[in-house]
């Protein structure tokens, strides 16, 4: 089975606006990628159990509950386009 | 035709840790904003999360606490959404294996509102399946102003609880009922302090409305905006009515989001749901997975504490007080405690309970800074009990002890409370009430045992109210008989 990715639905998830030139374009990039990893269907996995985990993964790396050093409230909004009494601005959200 | 509501939970809980759960920033409650976030949990390039492991534990014991199965081992899953209050675009969730699986809450007579606790409904300890409990991130706060929006990212990254039940709850009134009993075992247990006016505890309601017999649900709507429990009731009772109308009238129920408007009594609509959500999860590429069962699970066995029914049964048991008196107490830990604490090496538990409830909270006290010390509830008790002071003196010395906080004991001594109790003395003024009363004493002698009434006045007045009236009692009637 061709697996397809329908790429205006997708940018329009990502709030992208892509022209319809850009879209046609990346619809054709992203074809070739999915028929490249394709070919990982011809491999024979019927003898390998299903596992959502990897157990050969390392397990538990964990961080005790000790509180560290939050940044400077300046440092906070330096990347923020705008902001006011410390608030992250930005255009209303409507719910 | 009759129709039935189909109402399932989702219950947002904040989880109680010293920090959040993949940095080290602070979790707290009402900081100044934007002061507790770092490059994590601000989804800068390259910030690599780290789970804090006693979130995880209190997730379990949460689990364990509501009978869930715990999985052996689990993973964390990015969800994929564009919102303001999301730094990172993605929020870290779990998608296919949560924590925790299935369990339970029986909605106890008391859990209901206290106006239809005597209804059926209320006493049938029905039992509300649980899907699954899983642990995620919650998001920043927003705040709205007239032309644009705030966001504050101290809340973005802390540790939040997704318990989620089955569609089991037929009723506002059960609704009311779970959501009270899930607050009472998440504080009992330390998981979080739930209040949901404080948005440690929320909730999204999905309701849809059916013939009464019909297998298939309805089309839902779900409620959002929900701040109290009473909110959440309230919502219900205005939302089930308001399908069944349409229902009933042929109409459709749309798929919806609705808002509850707690001022109007409404719920309005926020939005049709056009299409579900495209979330595109996939399993969080920076964490590992976790595994419960290598002491995990035992560190959450051990946060575990002695339930309400389980407190309820040991108080009826062990100090044979009554089923209203033990569910009083046992509803709120703190009073709990508090009545544990009062009732130490006591044979009067009864006595306590009665004046703790009947007394005490009757003063309307903050159970969770109570300015009386316990023991002297004890104190008391040991006084009436060993015939000191009478049940109408302690009245006094309540009234006394609630005003200055000062110990039973000491109150009687300065008011000179301390009973008549020598026999003697009560003898020569029982001997004293016959000689001075010859009307009643002919009057009880004659059948009308209420004259012996008279006399009893007539020591009382003398022992200037300070005797044990059974004593009294006890003495007339042998002179006289």
């Amino acid at each position: 089975m061709k697996s397809s990715i329908d790429v205006a639905y997708v940018a329009g998830l990502a709030r992208l606006e892509l022209s319809e030139q850009e879209t046609e374009t990346f619809q054709k990039q992203i074809a070739g990628i999915l028929d490249y990893v394709e070919a990982l269907q011809q491999i024979d996995v019927s003898s390998v159990p299903d596992t959502p985990i990897d157990p050969n993964l390392p397990t538990n790396v964990l961080r005790e509950d000790t509180q560290r050093e939050s940044l400077p409230v300046e440092s906070v909004l330096r990347n923020a386009p705008k902001s006011a009494n410390h608030l992250v601005i930005m255009p209303k959200i409507v719910e | 035709m009759q129709y039935e509501a189909v109402i399932g939970l989702e219950v947002h809980v904040q989880v109680k840790t010293a920090t959040k759960m993949f940095c080290g920033c602070k979790n707290e409650y009402g900081a100044e904003v934007n002061t507790q976030v770092c490059p994590v949990c601000l989804g800068l390039p390259g910030a690599l999360p780290t789970p804090n492991e006693h979130a995880i534990v209190k997730t379990i014991a949460a689990g364990l606490m509501l009978g869930c199965e715990i999985a052996p081992i689990c993973k964390f899953d990015r969800k994929h959404y564009f919102y303001p209050d999301m730094p990172k675009n993605y929020q870290i969730t779990q998608y296919d294996l949560p924590l925790c699986l299935r369990g339970g809450v029986i909605l106890e007579k008391y859990a209901f509102p206290k106006d239809v606790q005597k209804e059926d409904f209320a006493t049938a300890q029905k039992v509300i399946r649980l899907v699954r409990i899983h642990l995620e991130e919650d998001v920043a706060k927003s705040f709205h102003f007239e032309e644009q929006s705030g966001i504050d990212f101290n809340r973005a990254g802390t540790p939040l609880m997704e318990i989620v039940s089955e569609a089991d709850l037929s009723s506002a009134e059960e609704a009311f009922a779970y959501l009270t009993t899930l607050r009472q075992i998440m504080v009992y247990g330390g998981i979080s302090d739930a209040d949901m006016e404080k948005g440690q505890m929320r909730c999204d309601v999905n309701i849809s409305v059916r013939p009464v017999g019909q297998k298939e649900f309805g089309t839902k709507t779900e409620i959002k905006n929900l701040n109290s429990i009473s909110g959440v009731r309230r919502a219900l009772q205005y939302e089930i009515p308001r399908q069944i109308e349409v229902v009933s009238k042929g109409g459709s129920i749309r798929q919806e989001t609705r808002r509850w408007d707690d001022a109007s009594g409404q719920t309005i609509i926020m939005r049709v749901k056009e299409n579900a959500h495209d979330y595109r999860y996939f399993p969080e590429p920076d964490l590992l997975p976790v595994r419960t069962d290598q002491g995990l699970k035992a560190e959450a066995e051990k946060l575990i504490p002695e339930l309400p029914r389980q407190k309820k049964e040991r108080f009826m048991k062990d100090f044979g007080l009554s089923d209203y008196q033990a569910e009083v107490l046992a509803q709120e830990r703190a009073l709990a405690d508090y009545y544990d604490e009062a009732v130490k090496g006591s044979s009067h538990g009864a006595a306590i309970a009665n004046y703790i409830i009947n007394d005490f909270l009757a003063t309307g006290p903050d159970l969770n800074q109570l300015p009386i010390p316990a023991s002297h509830f004890r104190e008391l008790a040991e006084l009436v009990g060993g015939n000191k002071i009478n049940s109408k003196q302690a009245k006094e010395v309540l009234a006394e002890m609630f005003n200055s906080h000062r110990a039973p004991a000491l109150i009687v001594a300065e008011k000179g409370l301390e009973q008549v109790t020598d026999t003697a003395q009560l003898e020569t003024f029982c001997d004293e009430a016959i000689a001075a009363n010859e009307k009643s004493v002919a009057d009880y002698r004659s059948g009308k045992t209420g004259a012996i009434n008279a006399l009893k006045g007539f020591v009382m007045k003398k022992t200037k109210g300070q005797a044990n009236p059974a004593v009294i009692d006890e003495i007339l009637r042998k002179k006289l008989s």
